[in-house]
C-alpha cells in the first residue's frame, strides 16, 4: 500500500517566536517538523507495519512544501520511518496561502501514481488553519476523514472517530482516502539511532513548480487569495495588580473580581 | 545553553540532535518529581533503549551503534544535564555489558549480547561489598564449584538498579589467591537465591535505586563465566576505567546544567539596582564555574580519544575521573550560592544538583582511590 504522509517545516515552537524583517514575518530560522505532523507519521507507520512494512511492499512517502531548509522536515520523517521523501521547492512558492499550498501538494500528490491514502496532521502549529487538508480532499476528489482521534483499516474501508464536545462521530471511507489526525490518536515514536543511520540512503526527490505544471503566477504572493496586511507582536503582559494587605485585603480582592465580571 | 561540540561524523551531529530532543522532552519535565518521590524510572529506560541509546558504544553486530568513546560519551553527558540519575544509570548498563563485549567468547556473546544491547534489558555490576568498597580485592563472595557450575554465595553492597537489572555481573572470589581469586560472572536476575535488599535511602541520586544483592547459593552455569577463572578484578578494573569515562562525562554535564541555571537567574534577578551578573564580585565566580565546565568536558574528551585510538587511558580516564567529579561538586555549590536563598529550597535544582555531584566523588572508586591511582603511575 502507498501511503502520503504530509510533513510542513515550521519554527520550532521550543525557542522564543517572533517576527521579523519588513513587512513582519515569523522568524523561521530555528525551524523543525511541525510536531502535529508526528501522530500523521506514526498513524501511516503503524498502518504499513501492520500489513507487513517495507519488505511487503508498503511504502510511506513524507511530502512537503517549503525552502531548501524544509528537507529537514523530509529527513526526520526518514529518520523515524518513512521510506522515501518528496520536496516541493520553487522560490515562486514564497507567501502562498493555504489555497495555493493546497494546490501544488495535491499536483505533488498526483505525481506519484497509485496512492491509497493521504495523512496529514490536525493543523500546522504556525498557519494552523487546517485548510489545506480540506482543500486537498477536495482537490484530489478524495473523500476527507478529518480531526480522527483513531484510525483502523479494514481491507479498503478507513474508520476513523472524530471526538466532540458532546458526541463522538464515525467515520467511514473507502480507499483511496484523506484522514487529518489529532495528538490524540497516538503516541509518536522517536527516531532511533538505526534510523538516522538507514536514512541517509533513502531517497528524496526534489520537485521544482515546472516539474508538476503549474504556473508560478497560480501560487505565492501574487496567487493567494488571501493577503496578510501586517503583523504585529502580540504587546506584552501588563503587570498584574499587587494587593498589600492592610485589613481589608479581602474585601479589595472580591471587588477587584467583581470589577472583571468574574463574580 | 546549548554546549558547541566537535562531533566526528554527521551522524554523531545527529544523534546529538536526538539526545537534545528526548531530554528536553523525556527526561528535563520528569526528573525533579521523580526524584522528589524516589522514583526509579523504568520507563524511561525503554524510551533510551528504543532509540538506540543503551547499546551505543558497542559493536553493531551484537546490536550496538559502534559509536566511538568521544560520541558515546558526549552523549551521556546530555543526558547528564537533563538528568543525572539516568545518564548514571546508561553509564552503569554500559559498564555491565563491557566485561561479555572485551573478555567474552564467540560463542558466548553470540548468546547474550544481542539482548542486553537490545535496549529492552538493564544490566547491574556486582563489585563492592560493605566491607569491601575501595578495596574491592577484599571482597568475599564466594563461587564454589558444584556440578556442572558454580554456586555462588554472599551480598554485593551498594549495586546500581539492584533489583531493577534483568541481568547482573558479578565478582565472586572461586579462591583465596588476594590477586587471581577473583572471576567474573553473568547472573540472569531471574537466577533462583538472587534477591535485592530493601533500596538504600540516599543523600541524592534518588531516582536511581541502590540496593544489597543477596546471593544464596546461587547456580550459575559454568559457561556463564566471563573470562578465565581468576581474571575478574583484571576485567573489573578495565571495566571501572571505561566506566569511569562514563561518570565523567555524567558529572560534566551535571556541572553544565547547574551553570546555566545560575547564569540565566544572574541575568534575571536584581540586587543594589542591579542584575546579579552586572556584579563583577559574582560574575567572576560564574566565569569560574564555565571554565571548570569547560575543563571537565576537555579533559574526559582528551582521554576518549586516546581510547578511540586504542591506546592506554586509564591514568587519563582516573584523571578525568577525578576533575569532572570535582568540578561538579564545586560548580553545583557555588550555583547555589549565585541563587541565594532561592538555591537554598527545593523549589529550585541547584541543591538537588548539588547533592548529585557529592556522590560522583564517591563511586567508581572515591577521589582519593583516583589519586592513589594516578600516583601509583608516577612511583618508579
Ligand atoms: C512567509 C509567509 C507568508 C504567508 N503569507 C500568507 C498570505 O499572504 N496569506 C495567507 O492566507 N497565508 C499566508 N501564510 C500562511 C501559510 O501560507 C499557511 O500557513 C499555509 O498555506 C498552510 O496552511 P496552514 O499552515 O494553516 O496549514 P494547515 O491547514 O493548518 O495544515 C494542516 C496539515 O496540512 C499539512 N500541510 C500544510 N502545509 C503544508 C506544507 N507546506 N507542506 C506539507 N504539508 C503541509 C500538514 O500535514 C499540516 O499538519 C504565510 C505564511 C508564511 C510563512
Ligand atoms: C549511589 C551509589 C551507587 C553505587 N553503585 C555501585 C555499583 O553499581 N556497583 C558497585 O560495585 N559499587 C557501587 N557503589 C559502591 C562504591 O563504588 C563505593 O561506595 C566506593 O567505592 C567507596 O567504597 P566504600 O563506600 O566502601 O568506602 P570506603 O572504602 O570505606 O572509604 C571510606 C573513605 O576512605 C577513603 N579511603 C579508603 N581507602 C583509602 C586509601 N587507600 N587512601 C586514602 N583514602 C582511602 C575513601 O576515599 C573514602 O573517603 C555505589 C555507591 C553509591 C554511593
Amino acid at each position: 500500500m502507498n501511503i502520503v504522509v504530509l510533513v510542513k517545516y515550521v519554527p520550532d515552537a521550543q525557542f522564543d517566536r517572533h517576527l521579523t524583517g519588513d513587512p513582519a514575518t515569523v522568524d523561521r530560522s530555528e525551524s523543525i517538523l511541525s510536531e502535529l505532523d508526528e501522530y500523521a507519521i506514526e498513524s501511516a507507520l503503524q498502518l504499513a507495519e501492520e500489513r507487513g512494512g517495507p519488505k511487503a511492499g508498503n511504502r510511506v512517502i513524507a511530502l512537503t512544501m517549503g525552502p531548501a531548509a524544509a528537507a529537514t522536515a523530509v529527513k526526520k520523517a526518514l529518520q523515524i520511518g518513512a521510506t522515501e521523501g518528496l520536496h516541493v521547492n520553487d522560490d515562486a512558492l514564497a507567501g502562498s496561502d493555504a489555497t495555493g499550498t493546497s494546490l501544488v501538494l495535491a499536483a505533488a500528490i498526483r505525481s506519484l501514481g497509485d496512492v491509497d491514502l493521504v495523512l496529514t496532521g490536525m493543523a500546522s502549529t504556525d498557519g494552523e488553519t487546517s485548510l489545506v487538508p480540506a482543500q486537498l480532499a477536495e482537490r484530489l476528489r478524495l473523500p476527507q476523514l478529518t480531526f480522527a482521534a483513531s484510525l483502523e483499516l479494514d481491507g479498503t474501508t478507513v474508520r476513523a472517530r472524530r471526538d466532540g464536545d458532546t458526541h463522538a462521530d464515525s467515520l467511514e471511507a473507502e480507499l483511496p482516502a484523506l484522514v487529518s489526525v489529532t495528538d490524540q490518536i497516538n503516541e509518536p515514536r522517536y527516531p532511533n539511532f538505526k534510523g538516522i543511520i538507514a536514512a541517509k540512503k533513502k531517497s528524496v526527490a526534489t520537485v521544482t513548480l515546472a516539474d508538476l505544471g503549474i504556473q508560478a503566477a497560480e501560487v505565492g504572493t501574487a496567487g493567494a487569495w488571501t493577503a496578510v496586511r501586517t503583523a504585529e507582536a502580540r504587546p506584552p503582559r501588563s503587570q498584574g495588580t499587587i494587593i498589600t494587605d492592610e485589613g481589608d485585603a479581602g474585601i479589595r480582592l472580591v471587588d477587584f473580581l467583581a470589577a472583571q465580571n468574574l463574580l | 545553553m546549548v554546549v558547541q561540540r566537535l562531533l566526528p561524523t554527521e551522524e554523531a551531529q545527529e544523534l546529538l540532535g536526538l539526545v537534545r530532543d528526548i531530554a528536553a522532552r523525556e527526561l528535563m519535565p520528569q526528573a525533579a518529581a521523580a526524584e522528589e518521590a524516589e522514583r526509579f524510572p523504568r520507563e524511561v529506560f525503554r524510551t533510551l533503549g528504543e532509540a538506540g541509546l543503551l547499546s551505543l558504544p558497542y559493536p553493531e553486530e551484537f546490536g550496538g551503534g559502534s559509536q566511538p568513546a568521544e560520541v558515546y560519551l558526549q552523549v551521556l553527558e546530555e543526558l547528564g544535564a537533563a538528568w543525572s540519575s539516568v545518564a548514571v544509570g546508561v553509564s552503569v548498563h554500559a559498564l555491565s555489558c563491557f566485561p561479555l563485549v572485551h573478555f567474552g567468547s564467540d560463542t558466548q556473546r553470540k548468546t547474550w549480547l544481542p539482548d542486553m544491547l537490545s535496549g529492552d534489558t538493564l544490566g547491574a555490576y556486582c563489585l563492592s561489598e560493605a566491607h569491601a568498597g575501595s578495596d574491592p580485592a577484599a571482597m568475599r563472595t564466594r563461587a564454589v564449584r558444584h556440578g556442572d557450575g558454580y554456586l555462588i554465595r554472599g551480598a554485593k553492597a551498594w549495586t546500581t538498579h539492584a533489583g531493577q537489572a534483568d541481568f547482573y555481573t558479578v565478582m565472586a572470589r572461586t579462591s583465596d589467591d588476594p590477586r587471581r581469586g577473583v572471576s567474573c560472572f553473568l547472573v540472569p536476575a531471574d537466577a533462583a537465591g538472587l534477591t535485592a535488599a530493601p533500596p538504600e535511602h540516599k543523600m541524592g541520586l534518588t531516582g536511581s535505586t541502590t540496593a544489597t544483592m543477596h546471593f544464596d547459593d546461587v547456580h550459575v552455569a559454568a559457561d556463564r563465566m566471563i573470562g578465565e577463572e581468576g581474571q575478574g578484578l583484571a576485567i573489573a578494573f578495565a571495566a571501572l576505567d571505561s566506566g569511569r569515562l562514563g561518570i565523567a562525562a555524567v558529572a560534566t554535564g551535571l556541572a553544565q546544567a547547574a551553570l546555566d541555571l545560575a547564569a540565566s537567574y544572574a541575568n534575571e534577578r536584581e540586587a543594589f539596582g542591579k542584575r546579579l551578573i552586572e556584579h563583577e564580585g559574582l560574575a567572576f565566580l560564574l566565569a569560574d564555574m564555565a571554565v571548570e565546565t569547560e575543563t571537565a568536558r576537555a579533559v574526559y574528551l582528551s582521554a576518549a580519544r586516546l581510547k578511540d585510538a586504542g591506546l592506554p587511558y586509564g591514568r587519563e580516564a582516573s584523571i578525568a575521573k577525578l576533575v569532572a567529579t570535582d568540578n561538579a561538586m564545586s560548580v553545583t555549590t557555588n550555583a547555589v550560592q549565585v541563587l541565594g536563598g532561592a538555591g537554598y529550597t527545593r523549589d529550585f535544582p541547584a541543591e538537588r544538583y548539588m547533592r548529585e555531584a557529592k556522590v560522583m566523588q564517591i563511586f567508581e572508586g572515591t577521589n582519593q582511590i583516583q589519586r592513589l591511582l594516578i600516583s601509583r603511575q608516577l612511583t618508579r
